[in-house]
């Protein structure tokens, strides 16, 4: 199969209800093996249940969602997606690298492996704190490098820089590219446009619908403006589906 | 199911209660606390004692692991690292056996110096041995731990984790045959108390009070307290689901 080499992750059609509600609706799009694409969107846009979906966690009303050309969340995609949720999902009484080395075995990754990504993370430091003593910035870079111990092909980041400092949050953007430059797929979802830029491509979401999918120059080229943050409220704006109260 | 994750999950399970010393110090001092308060209550009725004292040991494990594993579990849930469990090669038998196989063994250590100090502290005498007590009581933990592992899918906070306790262990106890024998309940009583896994443990602690070696009464409750331990366990992995709503 052509296609499976260089499309990572192919959701077609996906529908999903949760409490009654439609959350998802009717997406598609396809996401390119090695690249970083940001996923945007306002809180409630659903961004966490799209990535849960990819995840392979999430029930699903209709549609599909294939990630390496086989199912989402079917059994031999466990070795090769990792998934970093959006609260920091690590145990708080272990140690940084007591909660790497867990993980790592997990995967069948060598303890080496695991203190590795905790330096990659920047906490080859503090390897041996407590956790639950950490910073909230700090857990959630814990809770990276757990994913990142599986040296996994599609590495799934649901808000992975909230709260952290610009310099760390820099870094972990040129850690994302290297490890896509490696042709690992990164799908990052965010709330700030200002991360937009430093994706290959943008999907923005609002209210389950799919608002573009393009690169982060093609939006503002098609919108005619310059601030990403600006272009993505022209499309809420002009959006056909969208009456909204600035067009009455 | 994978033994090297099983594995590398009891030592993380153990490691997280060796990293709390306070729940550690509590789990193996309060039962002795109590069975000595128990042993004064009856003082020179050393006969009480030696019946009472006895169940307790099985059942002392039972209501700890219950609680637990039961709390630890819907940590494991709430925390969101069960979900990202679920979306490794972990199976979630790997996960529930390493709860159960870690909590085991902390209630094995804590009935055994429970056991010592009434043993040879307190002077509580049975006929049979110290270490078939051990075995009854590490089977009724692993049956502890099962039970709460499965209650505790039931609840979504810690609060209603715990409300579990009087529902689920206080009507086992009440009718396990500690505080009045089962046979002079009511048949009605017997036959529920009969489908109570409890029943069994404290039946088999009874069989070594009155007897110097393993019966064969002994060993079908044992073997019924494992019976439900497993089924207990399999319920619990049913309430485990990888895609959820």
């Amino acid at each position: 199969m052509d296609s499976s080499t260089t499309v990572a992750i192919e959701v077609d059609d996906l529908v999903v209800d949760r409490g009654g509600k439609r959350v998802l609706d009717s997406l598609n799009f396809t996401i390119a093996a090695g690249s970083v694409t940001g996923l945007l969107g306002p809180s409630g846009s659903g961004k966490t249940t799209l990535i849960r979906a990819v995840v392979g966690v999430q029930k699903i009303q209709s549609g599909a969602v294939r990630v390496l050309g086989q199912s989402a969340g079917s059994p031999a995609l466990r070795h090769q997606v990792a998934y970093v949720t959006q609260s920091p999902s690590v145990y708080g009484d272990l140690t940084i690298r007591q909660n790497a080395r867990y993980f790592a075995g997990i995967y069948g990754a060598s303890a080496s492996v695991a203190d590795e990504a905790v330096r990659d993370v920047g906490l080859g430091d503090i390897a041996t704190q407590m956790v639950y003593t950490l910073s909230g910035g700090q857990q959630a870079r814990v809770s990276l490098a757990c994913a990142l111990v599986a040296h996994p092909a599609v590495l799934v980041l649901d808000e992975p820089t909230v709260g952290l400092d610009p310099v760390l949050r820099r870094d972990l953007w040129e850690q994302f590219h290297a490890l896509a430059d490696k042709g690992t797929t990164l799908l990052v979802s965010s709330h700030v446009m200002d991360e937009a830029d430093r994706c290959d491509r943008l999907l923005l979401l609002r209210e389950g619908k799919l608002l573009a999918d393009e690169s982060p120059d093609a939006l503002r080229r098609d919108t005619g403006v310059d601030n990403l943050e600006e272009a993505f409220l022209q499309l809420i704006l002009h959006h056909p589906d969208n009456v909204s109260p600035a067009k009455n | 199911m994978s033994i090297k994750i099983t594995y590398l999950t009891v030592v993380r399970v153990l490691t997280q209660i060796l990293h709390d010393r306070r729940t550690l110090v509590i789990l193996l001092v309060v039962p002795c606390v109590l069975l000595t308060l128990l042993r004064f209550i009856f003082d020179g009725r050393s006969d009480i004692f030696d019946q009472i004292g006895l169940m307790l040991l099985g059942i002392f494990p039972f209501t700890s692991m219950f609680l637990v594993t039961s709390v630890a579990m819907l940590r494991e849930r709430v925390s969101g690292t069960l979900e990202r469990l679920l979306s490794t090669p972990a199976n979630k038998l790997d996960l529930l056996f390493g709860y159960g196989i870690a909590f085991a063994l902390i209630a094995i250590v804590q009935a055994g110096v429970a056991s010592a100090v009434t043993y040879l502290l307190l002077g509580l005498e049975s006929q049979g041995s110290i270490t078939t007590v051990l075995m009854i009581a590490a089977a009724t933990a692993i049956l502890g731990s099962s039970t709460g592992l499965l209650t505790s899918a039931f609840a979504k906070t810690e609060f209603q984790a715990l409300q579990f306790m009087p529902a689920v262990v206080v009507p086992q106890i009440l009718l396990c045959g500690l505080i009045w024998p089962r046979e002079e309940m009511s048949t009605a009583l017997q036959a529920i108390s009969n489908v109570l896994p409890l029943r069994y443990s404290a039946g088999a602690l009874r069989e070594v009070e009155t007897y110097p070696l393993p019966t064969g009464t002994m060993w079908r409750d044992l073997l019924v307290v494992a019976a439900f331990a497993v089924v207990l366990l399999a319920a619990a992995a049913a309430t485990l689901r990888r895609r959820s709503a």
